[in-house]
């Protein structure tokens, strides 16, 4: 039984690797080249929008694929985010004290390292995760990683090398000598953004559209004939959190790039349902869709911020921080009651309406 | 020694309000088969009508009045309103419609009251007794544990000796069977709602006393710590959500007294996953949780 | 003590062909009817849109001349109707007393207060003296004859004016069988209860009804006294495979 969460109805047909790559590389340098229409501040909320379209994607995945449901995908985030910074500070200091921190090996080592780091912590703890994933329900899941997201400052205060409520900070990356007089370090944090991302993202189009992605609705519209026909249903949820613990701890590495710090309190609970929403709005299972949520969930703040800086202080001070909040709840709300499918569904048509109510049959 | 002594029994206090709010998850699983993720939000909504009651004059137990009318009233708007809006055949949509709740109301809340921790006088003194130079409960921690004991005592003499009760049973476990024989099964849903977000609301305003104050989000960490305990006993049990809630309020209390407050949740999360992954059914269920 | 009238009933499951197609059909006050027909006949189906558990697209269901195809299940329940589904739905988190009170709650559509719920459930005790040793066990422990002999009492002990039962001799013993119909047969001729009794075991439906009604494919192709039915090698080779 799956209901209005899933839009396999999306999903296409197997796409050949490499129109896969091209189509990926197409994209991503479009992305690259809108950067120069941008202005810094615009760039950086690009990147900004970047990293949690990375995360985002991953956890639309999940959603809308196997039908499990995370509230704690900013801690996967936060996971890649310390990974990247840590690794990044090692080996930062180690090519520093052996001199060879200049150059373009002594920017991209750092760089490098940290997102294998970014991978390894929220790869490790998206197994973990997976572990529980793989024989949890619905609430129980969305409970237990509730739970994780509001211990998530209790972590960081434990383990000494989160170093508390502070948080770490992760090194800058200055533009290298060669660009430096074409773009400016906004811009070239939006590039790395953009390719991260870019390398968050692929991975996932991949998997949806391959073998995986067909085992996970199997699994998702119904357990016991996904199992009759081979497949191991906790196997397929398990590697399913990974996949998307993975993305999200690329954009939790894109992230600590672009502001050069990971602390707890960036990642809380209320970070954690934006990204919930993103990906209602955009459509759950949608990956499209995610980037349109991610946009959203980086502007819409910006533009109530603009607009009730307007207002006397004492009313913009209430409205600061919650009238976004209040807004972001009423359209999820919204396109759950009326129109499941989020935007996607909005972009595509009624005529994909019809898989909600005939889905059972597939 | 003495420490231990004044731990285990402010653990247990505390504990009760924990059982209070495990308990209103439960009913609300049992009469809807979900879990409100919104419980928290929900239940801060009345303690900040309550608080204006008191503020204008009247008093703690009017407040309390007004908050359990208050409480029950939300519980059958947003059942009434939202959640039979939203398929049912599986959690997700509901979860989400509750995600989204709770942004509505605690931002709602912040815009209305203001952001700011609201500081809430305990009804009686929260200062502890002296026992033979043991310093054990407060008077307030003993209201706290009369007053669940209370509305605990009355939920089980509702459900288990009333026809009402029966009635609300039967529609939670065999909504089919239940109309065949007359019974309004979505009257018996919502009332199940009304009932859980009551009691969620009452809980809320025992624990707010304790804590920094009230603020929209003074009940997250109530909510986590009892979703903790209601799966540790078995999301369908009201005996597993007391025993587990007085336990997990124990538990808090004792990392909380000789380790810090902050590892509290760590300690909680510990013991949920540990639950979850090695009986996901709870140690308190009798069969097999249906599937959520 | 009610008539139960089946107006041109059309009923189907999704987008496909109907299930029953304009079926009509009328249960008189006081009757027992066997509702006979092979798996698929539509005879579930038929009960279950009579309750209002499956929509009709068309038709109406009338009880004594009013119609009660706009209500819930739980209003033609309380107007006087009564279903035992198939399958011995009893609620098994609940104990043996605990489903009679829950069938005890009204009467003839009406509430039923304090004493005199006690006092039905009492009733359905003598009438069912199996229950009564095992009040207080919960439903999933019971076996299946208790299981339809509870489903059965809890539909008597409300007592409907027009009773719907389906397949209730579906796996179990033919003496309990047997046993079971006797209550019902003398219940409906004690109270004047008006009975339709979907059954695949046709000997056992026909030993205890008035008039048989075989459906086929949706449609009524006989209705006739049981005895006539019983006796036509002809009709129960054609219809009831033997």
């Amino acid at each position: 039984m799956s209901t209005a969460t899933t839009s396999p109805a999306t999903s296409p047909a197997a796409i050949p690797a490499t129109r896969l790559l091209l189509r990926a590389g197409l994209l991503t340098l479009l992305a690259l080249g809108g950067t120069f229409l941008l202005d810094p501040y615009r760039n950086y909320q690009l990147a900004t929008a970047a990293g949690i379209f990375a995360a985002v994607a991953g956890l639309t995945l999940l959603v809308g694929l196997t039908g499990q449901l995370s509230l704690g995908h900013a801690v996967l985030m936060a996971a890649g985010g310390y990974g990247y910074a840590l690794t990044a500070t090692r080996v930062a200091d180690a090519l520093a004290g052996s001199g060879a921190a200049d150059g373009v090996a002594g920017l991209l080592l750092p760089l490098l390292a940290g997102v294998v780091g970014a991978l390894v912590a929220s790869g490790a703890l998206g197994v973990l995760l997976g572990l529980a994933a793989a024989r949890l329900r619905g609430p129980y899941l969305a409970g237990l990683t509730l739970a994780l997201v509001i211990a998530l400052p209790s972590v960081a205060g434990t383990v000494p090398a989160l170093a508390g409520a502070q948080g770490v900070s992760a090194p800058f990356v200055p533009v290298p000598d060669a660009l430096a007089a074409l773009i400016a370090v906004e811009q070239w944090h939006a590039w790395l953004a953009i390719l991260l991302t870019s390398c968050a993202v692929t991975p996932l189009v991949a998997l949806r559209s391959g073998r995986a992605g067909l085992r996970m609705r199997a699994v998702h519209d119904d357990e016991t004939a996904a199992r009759l026909a081979g497949i191991d249903p906790g196997r397929v949820k398990a590697g399913a959190f990974v996949a998307s613990a993975l993305a999200a701890g690329l954009g939790g590495a894109v992230l600590a790039v672009v502001t050069q710090q990971v602390s707890p309190g960036a990642y809380g609970l209320g970070f954690s349902l934006l990204l919930v929403v993103a990906a209602v709005v955009g459509g759950l299972g949608s990956l499209g869709g995610a980037a349109v949520g991610a946009v959203l969930v980086t502007l819409l703040p910006w533009l109530v911020d603009q607009a009730t800086g307007a207002l006397p202080a004492d009313l913009g001070h209430r409205l600061q921080g919650n009238l976004e909040i209040a807004l972001f709840g009423v359209v999820v709300i919204v396109v759950m009651v009326l129109r499941p499918g989020g935007l996607a569904r909005l972009v595509r048509g009624r005529s994909r309406n019809t898989s909600l109510s005939t889905n059972t049959e597939r | 020694m003495e420490r231990l002594v004044f731990l285990l029994s402010t653990g247990l206090a505390r504990g009760a309000v924990l059982a209070l709010f495990a308990l209103s998850l439960v009913i609300v699983y049992r009469a809807a088969r979900a879990v409100n993720f919104a419980q928290a939000a929900m239940a801060v909504v009345p303690v900040y009508v309550a608080l204006a009651v008191t503020s204008a004059g009247g008093s703690f137990w009017l407040g309390l009045a007004v908050a359990l009318a208050v409480g029950a009233l939300l519980g059958a708007v947003v059942e009434r309103g939202l959640l039979r809006l939203v398929p049912q055949e599986t959690p997700l949509p509901g979860i989400i419609v509750a995600v989204g709740l709770v942004m509505v109301l605690q931002a709602g809340l912040a815009m209305v009251f203001g952001p700011d921790h609201r500081p809430v006088h305990a009804p009686f003194s929260q200062r502890p007794f002296d026992v033979g130079g043991v310093s054990v409960l407060s008077p307030y921690d003993l209201f706290v544990l009369v007053v669940a004991a209370v509305v605990m005592g009355g939920l089980a003499l509702l459900f288990s000796r009333t026809s009402l009760g029966l009635r609300l049973r039967a529609a939670a476990f065999a909504p089919e069977t239940s109309r065949l024989l007359g019974v309004r099964v979505p009257r018996m849903v919502t009332l199940g709602w009304m009932l859980s977000s009551a009691t969620a609301a009452l809980a809320a305003l025992l624990l707010v006393p304790t804590g920094l104050g009230l603020d929209p989000h003074a009940a997250d960490v109530l909510f986590v710590n009892a979703f903790a305990a209601a799966v540790v006993g078995g999301l369908d049990s009201p005996v597993g959500a007391l025993v587990a809630g007085l336990a997990v309020g124990v538990l808090v209390t004792l990392v909380t007294g000789y380790a810090s407050a902050a590892a509290a949740p760590l300690a909680v999360l510990v013991l949920l996953t540990a639950v979850l992954l090695v009986r996901p059914h709870g140690l308190f269920a009798t069969r097999e949780a249906r599937t959520a | 003590m009610s008539t139960l009238t089946i107006d041109r009933l059309t009923v189907g499951h999704g987008d496909g062909a109907p299930v029953l197609d304009g079926l009509s059909l009328e249960v008189p006050d006081g009757a027992l009817v066997a509702l006979l027909g092979a798996n698929g006949a539509g005879k579930t189906t038929l009960l279950r849109a009579l309750v209002g558990l499956l929509p009709a697209r068309a038709g109406r269901v009338l009880l004594d001349g009013a119609d009660l195809s706009a209500l819930s299940t739980e209003d033609r329940v309380r107007r006087g109707l009564a279903l035992v589904p198939e399958g011995r739905s009893v609620v098994v988190e609940l104990t043996v007393a605990e489903n009679l009170r829950l069938g005890a709650l009204r009467q003839a559509g009406r509430p039923r207060r304090g004493p005199a719920v006690d006092a039905a459930v009492a009733e359905m005790y003598e009438l069912f003296e199996p229950l009564a040793r095992r009040r207080d066990a919960a439903g999933h422990t019971l076996s299946g004859g208790e299981r339809q002999m509870l489903a059965l009492a809890r539909a008597l002990v409300s007592r409907p004016d027009v009773l719907l039962l389906d397949e209730p001799s579906l796996g179990l013993a033919p003496l309990v069988v047997a046993r079971l119909l006797g209550v019902l047969r003398d219940q409906a001729e004690a109270t004047g209860l008006t009975v339709l009794l979907a059954e695949q075991n046709v000997t056992s439906a026909l030993s205890v009804a008035e008039r048989g009604v075989v459906l086929s494919l949706g449609e009524v192709v006989a209705d006739r006294p049981a005895a006539e039915l019983a006796a036509d090698p002809a009709l129960r080779h054609a219809y009831l495979g033997f």
